[in-house]
């Protein structure tokens, strides 16, 4: 098609775009390039032990777990999502909010005040034994330190996405629809599976793939728990084999499960680009529920918000109180204003980037570009120590090789300028965390039609100033959301902080890891409880920005 | 649009500020695998002996490895500290450590605790023992780790996971002793006698014990050090049911690895860096690290806390450190033969 | 009147796939033309192509005597002083009705912008709901809104992709003379695409036929219902069949259900089949008549009934009566031809009759 190729004024800037997408989009993927080439460095023999030996274990329990984790955010998820948004029984408003709250709780502490709770060697168990009498193995108890107690530890605190878009999504949706199916002779719950469920599923399916994809890259869990999944695996092999190419071997395979999850969830959102089919909201009528309903309602939300959030938070409160030797002290005022910092920077340039990249896409929808993103956005489900590795290495040789030229060329050392600052961290941050943002961004600007962006340019406006004056007003909350989640996220991503992160500086997380890691669960509870309580503020407001965003009766 | 030029620069200048503000007059950097915590304290008291500013970084030992082979002879780090022999013999074949040589060390540290080259120097002993229920095992039934694979153990052994470096460290030892083949045998009877799936930490095993999910845990000491000096009372109860064997005694001795310290190829601070060392050799720095960590000062002749004074003197393996480095993937894939999980 | 649109031999491509081919036609300042055709034709490509948001695969766009479009060379939309009215109204939901008037205006001065809404809200009779939101708006008060936005700016040309097709049957008709007589009133040169005739009658001077990627006739629509320019148009425009003929001598041609009519089409010899375009308004109800035709079916249209005749050969023509002559279905009637306009092709053309599937357009 060269006949067709476009120059001049219009071929310009589309050429601009399609550059700063591409490139920027090459940029944010190049830790996991950097893992992908070591698929070139022969890992020698290592492979058919791991496959002879643990390769299955690996696979099986990483599918099983996410298995586990997708009907656990679902049952969690979508049910409390359609109760808080479209019915009405006492308590909802608070549910409403409340609902979000596991999100503020990395998945390492929940599972480690659960540990607490419910272990042979716990008060659960202890006061069974004290009251019955029983001893070792004389009674049944579920091992909560398995794979199905993963699964339950990570859809507990991960449930909160799915809860998020679903939700988002039944309050967008046209009521003329769900009105037409009334009409149609289908009850209020016939509605909720033939017309609600099926017009959210794309949404639907957005937050279970980001449950999914932290799923996959959990360490802390699975490590605590004796399961063995490819993020253990990983480690394994690196660490305790020595063997750097299996382990980057093994985080491509990772990657594979990562591409297919993405896949999916693409192919999904094809099937069903629904822009908001009518222009006309009216407020929504929520469905009062009666009686056993509402009991019913009160205790599924209840369930969540229970298990999810009040119990663990309530362990690390007593612990805090009174078995930790630690306390929360004038440091504490250091740690939380690092950890808001990095939160709030790298939620910033999250933002800019994911809008960058997905209206560049928009405008100019080019096979390298799509790709770029997608690879962009993979990160996500790569564990945080991985990503830093793919961090290091191009930076410092960038940083070296800078250095070795002024040096030939000025006889002057530079050292290292990038490598050792905020600047690695934060963009290991962007590289992990891109994809929430993304894919936040990317659901907002599909719901607006491409006739708005040609409406704008009919009377004027250039592509970046239709971003300007038609896209960022129109899309408010979803930019919202988008910023809070990656500062939530920034706030408990640990591995990376962890490997990057300059001299003298720590955070919430890595308090409460350095803690935790020397087996001192109890001690580690003040400065976990700090990252929940720095995490509860943006998810309330995320959850009050959703809320305004439509007004009903 | 300008106010948004505005705070990009903010950030930019707040992102870049890192290195300028570390590079104080008199200082030492630090990539130390040990927990803050653990030595924040002691660095406190050097800078304020010396005058030097010390720099610290805390990370998992592979990862701080990791950056420092990137970070090349560029790195800003003078000292590397880290938790296992394993590691510094890892951070020697790398390259990233040099020599050096230093009368107070040499005289301070037992040779077997530090490199013969003077690569590394070992600050403290993490030893490995078997611990036993008080009253449900008689110690006379013990006698060396070997032993455990015998059937009369079966369903009251609690061990973490082989992902764990002490148990990689465990059985390279046991490879060093006995052979692959041997230790392979061995291994395979021990994983029939666990009570439970692997799970947890060190101090999950001991809290399985004490309350009779199995008889005998395999832990490092300082663990139970910890325990019976929490503040949580069921911490302390648990810890008090167990006691403390020495195994293979009228052998090699019992598995211990060390913590220690070496100078990275691209310091730039050597002085200091090399002086902090020895600070931390001292009988005062020794007894003070002893004693937080609840591990054995490397140096002879270091008052000890009264609970490692309670569980005696103990014959240490004295097989040579560097061992445990190399044989490390050897022992990780055996136990992987062994389906030790 | 100076040319203010000048299509020359355009063609747009999709992926190098034609979409229409060789268009050639010219607006004058103030004219309101208009590219009518059944859907997937081309038209709403073309139009996008003169608004700029397609590249021209050959060919060249003028606007107000500057080159806009060329092979390789588009000037972005936002460079054309276009202003374009979209199917669904594209309204921006995040602005009233005055910010949304005022949205294209940002480079005029705020008191011309604040006269010029004033000006627009008072044509478009919208002063009432300049503060309200375009959810809250009806149907026809959004196409207003839409309209007086893209008319803001005093664009160069106005292009309104089918602007109706949201609106009630009745009210489109209504609803483009109303527009008609504003843009007239303005002064503004536009462009309307629609597969509606009807609103195409009313709102436009000049009308475009398009189908399957060509520009079929390019005229006002008296000619076009009266002289079209092949099978496609005529069967297009108004109601009407095709009857099949032959041509006999005297340049006269003897249809097949007897009459004979004239004249026929030049370069056709005798002996030549040709097709007849008969409109309803052409066979004429006449009891005395000897030529008597089956009625098929019928429609009533309130002043008259349009009776669907059968042939005696089994061809099918429409015949338009007063409607006290109430007839059913079964009965036999007399007609007499009574040909104004005649209006014939040579046979090899009427496949494509078949092809756009004339009469479904005409319902």
């Amino acid at each position: 098609m060269e006949d067709f190729t476009k120059k001049s004024e219009e071929s310009s800037s589309s050429n601009w775009w399609n550059w700063a997408t591409a490139s920027l989009a090459g940029l944010l993927s190049l830790p996991i390039l950097v893992v992908l080439g070591y698929l070139f460095t022969p890992a020698g023999e290592i492979w058919s032990h791991l496959v002879e030996t643990v390769l299955a274990d690996y696979v099986s329990n990483s599918l099983l777990l996410m298995f586990g984790v997708a009907i656990g955010s679902l049952l969690l998820g979508v049910g409390t999502a359609w109760l808080a948004s479209m019915c009405s029984f006492p308590g909802r408003g608070i549910f409403e909010w409340m609902l979000l709250l596991p999100l503020a709780i990395p998945a390492y502490i929940i599972a480690y005040t659960y540990t607490g709770m419910l272990d042979f060697s716990g008060p659960v168990q202890s006061t069974i034994r004290d009251i019955t009498g029983w001893g070792y193995g004389e009674y049944w108890f579920p091992e909560i330190r398995s794979l199905w107690g993963a699964a339950l530890m990570l859809s507990l605190v991960l449930y909160p996405y799915v809860y998020l878009l679903t939700r988002a999504a039944f309050l967008n949706q046209s009521l003329c629809v769900l009105d037409v199916s009334r009409t149609l002779g289908n009850g209020p719950w016939r509605t909720f599976f033939t017309v609600a469920l099926p017009l959210a599923r794309p949404s639907i399916v957005a937050g279970l793939s980001l449950a999914l994809m932290e799923t996959l890259a959990d360490y802390g869990t699975v490590q605590y728990f004796g399961v063995s999944t490819f993020t253990t695996g990983i480690f394994r092999t690196w660490y305790g084999l020595d063997n750097a190419a299996a382990a980057a071997q093994l985080s491509a395979m990772l990657l594979l499960f990562v591409f297919t999850l993405i896949l999916l969830e693409r192919n999904s959102r094809k099937k069903s680009r629904y822009h908001n089919t009518s222009q006309r909201h009216q407020s929504i009528s929520r469905i009062p529920l009666k009686g056993w309903q509402s009991v019913g309602a009160i205790t599924y939300c209840g369930a969540a918000v229970l298990f999810g959030f009040l119990l663990p938070a309530s362990q690390l409160g007593i612990w805090a109180t009174t078995v930790s030797e630690e306390s929360i002290d004038g440091a504490f005022i250091d740690l939380i204003s690092n950890s808001l910092l990095l939160g709030g920077v790298s939620a910033l340039l999250a933002l800019l980037l994911a809008l960058f990249l997905s209206y560049g896409q928009r405008l100019h929808n080019k096979p390298i570009v799509k790709f770029s993103v997608r690879l962009s956005g993979m990160g996500y489900a790569v564990p945080g120590t991985v990503i830093a590795v793919g961090v290091i290495i191009p930076f410092a040789w960038l940083d070296n090789s800078f250095d070795s030229w002024m040096r030939a060329q000025f006889d002057v050392s530079t050292g290292l300028i990038l490598s050792g600052t905020l600047f690695v961290l934060i963009f290991a941050y962007l590289v992990r965390f891109l994809a929430v943002s993304l894919q936040t961004v990317e659901a907002g600007l599909g719901r607006i039609k491409p006739s708005m962006d040609e409406a704008a340019r009919s009377l004027g406006y250039k592509p970046n100033e239709v971003l300007r004056f038609v896209h960022l007003p129109m899309l408010k909350g979803s930019l919202l959301t988008a910023f809070l989640l990656v500062f939530v996220d920034v706030l408990k991503e640990l591995p990376a902080t962890l490997i990057l992160r300059p001299f003298n500086f720590n955070t919430l997380a890595v308090r409460a890891y350095e803690l935790a890691a020397d087996e001192r669960l109890a001690d580690a509870a003040p400065a976990s409880l700090a990252i929940v309580a720095t995490g509860i503020l943006p998810v309330i407001l995320l959850s009050y920005s959703i809320t305004k965003s439509r007004k009903t009766k | 649009m300008n106010k948004l030029r505005i705070v990009f620069w903010a950030i930019a200048i707040f992102l870049m500020a890192g290195p300028i503000g570390a590079s104080a007059a008199e200082e030492v950097n630090l990539y130390s695998a040990r927990k803050e915590k653990l030595i924040k304290p002691l660095l406190d008291q050097f800078s304020a002996q010396t005058g030097i500013m010390v720099n610290l970084v805390t990370g998992k030992a592979d990862a701080l490895l990791k950056k420092l082979k990137s970070e090349g002879i560029n790195s800003p780090a003078d000292v590397l500290l880290t938790t296992d022999a394993g590691r510094l013999h890892r951070a020697k074949v790398a390259g990233v450590i040099q020599p050096f040589h230093s009368a107070v060390l040499k005289n301070a540290i037992p040779p077997q605790y530090r490199d013969t080259e003077g690569h590394w120097y070992g600050l403290s002993l993490r030893a490995r023992p078997i611990m036993y229920v008080k009253g449900r095992v008689n110690p006379s039934e013990l006698s060396s780790y070997e032993a455990l694979a015998d059937k009369k153990w079966k369903n009251r052994i609690c061990i973490r996971s082989s992902s764990n470096i002490y148990n990689q460290s465990l059985i390279a030892s046991m490879i060093s002793a006995n052979g692959i083949k041997k230790t392979e045998a061995w291994a395979k009877k021990f994983v029939k006698n666990f009570a439970r799936p692997p799970k947890g930490g060190d101090r999950d095993q001991i809290k399985g014990a004490a309350s009779g999910q199995c008889d005998i845990a395999i832990a490092n000491t300082y663990y139970l050090a910890g325990m019976l000096k929490a503040k949580d009372k069921k911490q302390r109860a648990a810890a008090n049911k167990v006691a403390v064997f020495w195994p293979n005694q009228s052998d090699r001795g019992s598995h211990v690895n060390i913590s220690g310290a070496a100078l990275t190829i691209s310091a730039k601070n050597r002085a200091n860096a090399i002086q902090l060392i020895e600070f931390l050799s001292t009988p005062k720095s020794q007894e003070w690290y002893a004693e937080t960590n609840g591990e054995y000062p490397a140096r002879k002749g270091v008052k000890m806390s009264d609970t490692l004074n309670s569980w005696g003197k103990f014959k240490a393996d004295d097989l040579n450190l560097v061992n445990l480095g190399k044989l490390n993937p050897k022992a990780v894939m055996l136990m992987d033969r062994a389906g030790w999980k | 009147m100076p040319i203010q649109l000048d299509v020359k031999n355009v063609s747009v491509a999709y992926d190098g796939v034609a979409v229409v081919t060789g268009i050639n036609f010219t607006l004058d300042v103030g004219q309101i033309g208009c590219l009518l055709g059944p859907s997937g034709c081309g038209k709403t490509s073309l139009l996008r192509a003169i608004a700029g948001f397609e590249p021209l695969a050959s060919g060249e766009i003028h606007l107000h005597g500057k080159q806009v479009s060329s092979v390789g060379a588009t000037t972005p939309p936002e460079k054309r002083r276009i202003g374009m009215v979209f199917q669904d109204f594209a309204l921006f939901p995040h602005l009233s009705v005055s910010e949304n008037i005022s949205f294209g205006m940002r480079l005029m001065d705020k008191k011309q912008t604040a006269s010029r809404v004033e000006e627009l809200l008072d044509l478009m009779e919208l002063r009432a709901f300049r503060h309200q939101h375009p959810h809250e708006l009806s149907g026809g008060q959004q196409q207003r809104v839409a309209l007086a936005r893209a008319m803001g700016p005093k664009p160069e040309i106005l292009l309104l992709d089918e602007p109706f097709s949201s609106m009630d049957a009745e009210l489109r008709e209504h609803l483009a003379r109303d527009i008609r007589l504003v843009l007239k009133k303005d002064g503004v040169t536009a462009i309307l695409v629609t597969h509606d005739q009807f609103e195409a009658f009313a709102m436009a001077d000049e009308i475009g036929v398009v189908g399957e990627g060509q520009l079929r006739q390019w005229n006002n629509a008296y000619e076009l219902y009266h002289r079209p320019a092949d099978t496609m148009v005529s069967a297009f425009i108004g109601m009407g069949v095709m009857v099949s003929g032959q041509v006999i001598e005297n340049g006269q041609i003897a249809l097949s259900m007897g009459e004979i009519v004239k004249p026929a089409p030049e370069n056709c010899e005798v002996g030549c089949m040709v097709s007849v375009l008969l409109r309803p308004d052409d066979l004429i109800h006449d009891d005395d008549s000897q030529l008597t035709f089956k009625i098929e079916d019928r429609a009533f249209r309130g002043a008259e009934f349009l009776y669907t005749l059968k042939t005696p050969d089994g061809e099918k023509v429409l015949c338009m009566v007063q409607s006290h002559h109430n007839h059913q279905i079964g009965e036999k009637i007399g007609v007499r031809l009574d040909v104004q306009h005649l209006t014939s092709f040579p046979m090899s053309d009427c496949s494509e009759c078949q092809l756009t599937n004339c009469q479904s357009h005409q319902s």
